[in-house]
């Protein structure tokens, strides 16, 4: 049984402006399984509803973002949670940092800049869950940090006492402290160079390698995927195009997004022309009907226009919506 | 080379934040006695790399005129900035020099919609005379970032992605139509592809508009690309400088040889490698008051001599490095 699974989603932002409404098609027929114990990387394009797919995941829904369909259901052990009718106190005393941990795109401005880390971190907790005994919660913080070998006294210092990388990695750390069944982290290494970013996911693969549990993983940074992740999915303009083990993205990618977007790796040492994709990225608001990728697509067929693709599963647990697989021309 | 002859000439400079309290506070060099110029009539794109809170941002600042150096000068066509004090000339500066921020977020207030800034940017700049006549313009350079007009209109910051936002600020920057472009991180939350589209963007322009960019970066497979030198700094310090394919290819400085081991490349078959265990430096200010050389802490090639003065800079196959590791093999 999986640990979580999304069907068919759809989560608009719908908003009006002047009186002209606008409906933003962010998330726009998702379907996905997390199984327990792996690194499910999430990639794609800019803009294509990462968050915000993330931000439905993690029963995080604010106005103007609204679900218009669909299902997101948990499996953590014996109980179960249907994400999208909790209520909201449930999620809050038995949901958050107990079973998912989201660490938020951006995550360096969480910590409080004027209280120690240690009393941002307690508040933040105490708010979510009614936690109470200070002293043994302290304790237990202080022993989950050593034991992920960063330095104690990073407790007691104030954020910009620390380093971007350290930063991140005490958010991480202390995301992970009651050992949720997931842990969610969008884009936490973006602002790091090379070296802690490595220091950072190092850390974040021992936690899910010590606990067995499911890390969603969402970056930009295909290579990060290609070093981290169990599976990859590549979104694109609101919907999963591509879904497979990681070697079967890198090696054998079937969309021709996916194909499009390993080509324009640069890497040092290669200094050849690395072409971007022809053509505007949709608009959410007025997306291009039939598949998403048909006006950027080089393989284009009329069907592609008109049809959006189904999603197929092919040998190798490979996940592919694109009709050229249909027609069996690839 | 007379000065007159750059476009960029950055003279020693150093700035220095006093952090903490009054009593108990540290000083901090952000920036530490860095030096480099850009030619005036072949245009280049220079990468500023290294270190998390190394000084990338803090010496953008300083070449931006939006900092005044605690010592040393940044001098642009012959002018040194610190001079610059009218608004006519502060005007006629920024039309040469524009940035491109880190933060898109930070970039854009929350309360203003965003296509406010782009003809803002349009008219006090001279490029059109009225909202009318800037759309045009506005539209354009929305175009050479992969938006339109259209896709940003009656739209706040919190209504465009990351992405999209970013996309935006490199497009304001480019209204003005500068000679030089500080972009600092401006790829960082981009999508493979748009990262793309914004480098050859950056390549062409300095090909075909004679536009020098300095191009700060966490990137280096994106620095190797597109830029003609980079810089590395590690604790306010320039550790290695030269041109991008020997420094990358042959890193020189132990620093930017970790550096380079870390870039993860998107080869699954090779994930072992990369994610063998690495040792990272801890709270900043310590390293940063560090006396000697300040990768000395982590440096798997430390001597003594590391942990008691500053290395020299040292001119060596092509660049120039702060080693003693390189010393006594001084190219003349
Ligand atoms: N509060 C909002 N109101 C209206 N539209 C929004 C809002 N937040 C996001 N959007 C739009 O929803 C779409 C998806 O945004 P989202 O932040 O989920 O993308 P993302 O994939 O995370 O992008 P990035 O890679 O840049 O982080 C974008 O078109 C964005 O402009
Ligand atoms: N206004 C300020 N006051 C005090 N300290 C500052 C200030 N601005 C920057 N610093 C400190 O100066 C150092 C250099 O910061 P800077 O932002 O220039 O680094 P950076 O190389 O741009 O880092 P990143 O790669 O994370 O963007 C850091 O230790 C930072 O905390
Ligand atoms: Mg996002
Ligand atoms: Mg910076």
């Amino acid at each position: 049984m999986a640990l979580l699974s999304v069907q068919n989603l759809r989560a608009y932002y719908r908003t009006e402006v002047y009186g002209i409404s606008r409906i933003v098609r962010a998330v726009d027929g998702v379907s996905l399984e997390l199984q327990r114990n792996e690194i499910y990387g999430l990639a794609g394009e800019s803009s294509c509803g990462k968050t915000t797919l993330i931000k439905v995941i993690s029963g995080t829904i604010k106005p103007p973002l609204r679900v218009e369909e669909g299902k997101v259901h948990y499996q953590f052990g014996s109980f179960e949670i249907d994400m999208l009718h909790i209520s909201p106190e449930d999620l809050r005393r038995n949901v958050r940092w107990k079973e998912i941990s989201y660490i938020m795109q951006g995550s360096m401005s969480v910590l409080n800049p004027v209280r120690r880390v240690i009393t941002t971190f307690y508040d933040i907790v105490t708010t979510h869950q009614g936690y109470t005994d200070r002293k043994a919660f302290l304790g237990q913080v202080r022993a989950h940090i050593s034991k992920l070998g960063l330095p104690p006294d990073v407790l007691n210092l104030y954020p910009h006492q620390l380093s971007g990388g350290m930063r991140q990695r005490v958010a991480i750390a202390l995301a992970t402290i009651f050992q949720p069944s997931l842990i969610i982290a969008d884009e936490p290494t973006t602002a790091l160079d090379v070296v802690v970013q490595r220091g950072v996911l190092q850390m974040l693969k021992e936690i899910q390698a010590e606990s067995n549990n499911t890390v969603l993983l969402v970056t930009h940074d295909l290579a990060v995927h290609a070093n981290v992740a169990d599976r990859v999915a590549i979104m694109y303009a609101g919907r999963i195009v591509e879904e497979a083990p990681t070697s079967l993205i890198f090696n054998a990618p079937r969309h021709p997004y996916t194909q499009h977007l390993i080509r324009s790796l640069p890497m040092i040492g290669d200094r050849s022309s690395r072409a971007s994709l022809p053509g505007a990225p949709p608009n959410l608001a007025n997306p291009p009907g039939g598949c998403r990728f048909h006006p950027r697509c080089p393989h284009v067929m009329d069907i592609c226009r008109v049809e959006v693709p189904e999603m197929m599963t092919l040998p190798g647990n490979q996940r592919v919506a694109c009709h050229l697989l249909a027609e069996g021309r690839r | 080379m007379s000065t007159y002859d750059k476009l960029l000439d950055v003279q020693r400079v150093t700035a220095v934040f006093h952090i903490g309290s009054i009593i108990g506070g540290t000083r901090l060099v952000a920036v530490n006695d860095v030096s480099f110029s850009l030619d005036r009539t072949r245009p280049e794109i220079f990468t500023l790399a290294g270190e998390s809170g190394s000084g990338k941002t803090t010496l953008a600042r300083l070449l931006l005129h939006d900092l005044e150096p605690t010592s040393g000068a940044v001098i642009f066509e012959g002018r040194d900035l610190a001079t610059i004090k009218s608004r006519k000339d502060t005007l006629e500066f920024m039309k040469k020099v524009q940035p491109v921020f880190q933060n898109p977020f930070e970039t854009f207030s929350p309360l203003r919609r965003v296509e406010d800034y782009l003809y803002d940017t349009a008219i006090n700049f001279g490029r059109a005379k009225n909202r009318r006549m800037a759309s045009v313009v506005v539209d354009e350079a929305l175009h050479l970032v992969g938006l339109s007009l259209e896709e940003v209109t009656r739209r706040y910051p919190h209504e465009l992605s990351g992405g999209q936002l970013q996309r935006v600020s490199v497009a304001r920057a480019l209204i003005p139509q500068p000679r030089l472009l500080l972009a600092d991180e401006p790829v960082s939350m981009v999508d493979a592809s748009l990262r793309m589209a914004i480098v050859n963007l950056f390549r062409k322009l300095r090909d075909e508009q004679q536009v020098s960019v300095i191009y700060i970066t966490h990137d280096l497979a994106t620095a190797y690309y597109i830029s003609d030198r980079i810089a590395i700094m590690l604790r306010g310090l320039v550790v290695e400088s030269g041109p991008v394919n020997e420094v990358l290819d042959r890193p020189l400085h132990p620093y930017t040889q970790v550096l380079k081991e870390s870039v993860p490349e998107p080869v699954p078959e090779q994930r072992a490698q990369w994610i063998r265990p690495i040792d990272l430096g801890t709270t900043e200010v310590k390293e940063y008051a560090r006396i000697g050389c300040k990768f000395a802490g982590r440096c798997p090639r430390v001597m003594d001599i590391c942990r008691q003065t500053n290395p020299p800079d040292i001119h060596v196959e092509g660049r120039i490095v702060k080693c003693y590791l390189y010393q006594g093999q001084e190219s003349s």
